[in-house]
């Protein structure tokens, strides 16, 4: 029993030293400037509103902020309202820079987005289309020559982990892959501000924690990363922040812990949820039962 | 070369051959944008209507003699062409913002605005007389038979003037691809983008139809063989779509004055007889992913 024990214990001093535990800022070293801010938001679908007068504290620069809620909450109208994609009333302020009424060509310079739905029928590579996210529109960052674009689109290809689909066509590619190969182009422009809809919704468990790994190291580099997730789990382990909506208006706001408690997601889902820790510490949802 | 040869050679044969180069040029070009600005792969100026508008538009011009006030009488068929091509571009592009639409929607639309234009201009035939009855038909089946070279250069000039726009967008346009929303967080201004490439179609579907009248499916088939040679990297598809679409149309005459012995079938049923088929693998191409 006691071999048993001591297995066990050597097993999971193993794993802990695998799973990269979430480092403090201000422990890390980094220093990190910057804020969105958002005030007053109206924003819909015709005459449809689905945000109105919304206030949400700051986002700061460095941390990874995960929106979640249920279906038609407003999370993904959040997302494309600072994409710059529907009309907008308020104000969204990145570092004092109003958004609202932003040109889409000055907004590219500062916003990416990652649509939730990537067409699937292009004929189109991997490499063509990263680099036409480049040359769509004027590019400030890097000069025009095209061998400083390729090399900046392999550097983001090298960087996601897809260099061997760099020339695989779009069509040819697995619902993940594409997915994946839609971060990239949403990054290479060097976007202040990344936005991504529901990034992993395609994806095996194991391109999840990949694709959350990458947005919290883009956040580290000095980015303000806001994702739409609806798997709390990750959400629980990934963000730093976690802003839950429902019909258009934040119900829950804090860290992790904070935000995804019981009493908020039997409010918001109308579900029972227990919150636990796992062995490594590491807070994790179980799902018991809809309420009656 | 004696007098008899060199004037079937260069007054009657080689603006023929020419203007079936610079016709399939322009429409294939024109139906690689479309496909492209309407995301839709059966997008063309003919199945869309826009080629039965400005053929409606030039029948007022030749039939009755209607036109824009101040329009000269040598330019009443193109600037009739052009408005009702440009107004179909915009029509479709209404409706295809709307949402719900789809692709199939737009196809049907589409298909709608030809029956539409057709019906009127049947109106007008029917008022016609019996020369400018005759002049209407022979013209409406698509024939080059009527090419000269001043035609020629006019058309030239347009495609000259117009073309560098369509390659100058050749990014914004493969971005498009990728989708609305992406082309747009890539700095994409949409709304311009699509109108301008409409405007585009409208000039170069105005001016191929109001000189041969109205030539189907070459916007359609040009550019898929374009793309499926080159890929869909507007900076090759486009220029593929000019070489496809004037080598499809360059064969098409061919084929109208080989297939009957002694006589030439206007050049549009030909390219009808080929498109056909191309028009319903596609449909069903698209219906079974």
């Amino acid at each position: 029993m006691e071999v048993l024990e001591q297995l066990e214990i050597e097993k999971q001093s193993e794993v802990a030293g695998r799973v990269q535990a979430r480092p403090p800022l201000i422990e890390s070293g980094c220093e990190f400037i910057g804020k969105l801010e958002i005030k007053g938001l109206n924003a819909g679908y015709g005459r449809k509103a689905i945000l109105h007068q919304l206030d949400i504290p700051p986002f700061e620069v460095g941390q990874v902020t995960v929106l979640t809620g249920p279906n038609a909450a407003g999370k993904s109208t959040l997302l494309r309202a600072l994409a710059g994609l529907l009309e907008v009333q308020g104000s969204m302020k990145f570092n004092g820079q109003e958004l609202v009424g932003m040109s889409a060509r000055q907004r590219a310079g500062i916003v990416g987005f990652m649509p939730q739905h990537v067409p699937n029928n292009i004929n189109l590579s991997v490499m063509e289309a990263v680099i036409s996210a480049l040359k769509a529109s004027p590019f400030d960052a890097v000069s025009g020559k095209n061998n400083s674009l390729h090399g900046r689109a392999l550097d983001i290809l090298e960087r996601i982990g897809i260099t061997h689909l760099a020339l695989d066509h779009l069509s040819q590619l697995s619902g993940g892959q594409r997915q994946i190969a839609s971060l990239a182009r949403t990054v290479v422009r060097d976007p202040k501000i990344l936005l991504l809809d529901e990034p992993t919704s395609a994806l095996d468990l194991k391109h999840q924690v990949k694709v959350m790994k990458l947005a919290r190291s883009f956040a580290m580099d000095g980015r303000i990363v806001i994702i739409v997730l609806h798997d709390l789990n990750l959400a629980l382990r990934w963000a730093d922040r976690v802003i839950v909506m429902d019909k258009g208006k934040i119900a829950g706001y804090g860290n992790p812990t904070e935000s995804i408690t019981a009493q908020t997601i039997a409010k918001v889902y109308g579900v029972h949820v227990r919150i636990i820790n796992c062995p490594l510490g590491q807070p994790h949802m179980i799902v018991d039962d809809e309420m009656q | 070369m004696d007098l008899a040869t060199q004037v079937i050679v260069w007054e009657v044969r080689m603006p023929y051959s020419i203007m079936a180069l610079l016709v399939g040029a322009s429409l294939s070009i024109a139906g690689c944008e479309m496909q492209t600005i309407m995301n839709n792969a059966m997008a063309s100026p003919f199945t869309l209507g826009v080629s039965a508008a400005a053929s409606f538009g030039a029948a007022l011009a030749i039939i009755i003699g209607v036109s824009l006030p101040g329009v000269g009488t040598e330019w009443m068929v193109l600037a009739n062409a052009f408005l009702f091509a440009f107004g179909a571009t915009m029509l479709l592009q209404t409706l295809s913002s709307l949402k719900g639409a789809g692709p199939e929607g737009l196809v049907l639309f589409g298909i709608a605005l030809v029956f539409t234009f057709n019906a009127f201009t049947g109106i007008l035939q029917y008022m016609a007389s019996a020369e400018a009855l005759q002049q209407f038909i022979f013209w409406s089946l698509g024939s080059l038979t009527k090419a000269n070279w001043e035609n020629i250069r006019f058309l030239l000039i347009l495609i000259v003037a117009i073309v560098p726009f369509s390659l100058a967008s050749a990014w914004k346009l493969t971005a498009l691809r990728l989708g609305e929303d992406s082309a747009k967080s890539f700095g994409v201004n949409v709304g311009r983008l699509r109108f301008l490439s409409l405007l585009r179609v409208s000039i170069l579907t105005a001016g191929s139809v109001s000189f041969v009248g109205t030539i189907g499916f070459i916007g359609l088939v040009g550019p898929h063989i374009a793309k499926l040679l080159v890929g869909e990297d507007h900076r090759f598809s486009l220029p593929a779509s000019i070489l496809s679409g004037a080598l499809i149309m360059s064969l098409a005459s061919i084929a109208s004055k080989a297939l009957v012995h002694g006589a030439i079938i206007p050049v549009g049923i030909v390219t009808s007889l080929i498109g056909v088929p191309v028009f319903i693998i596609l449909i069903f191409n698209k219906r079974s992913k």
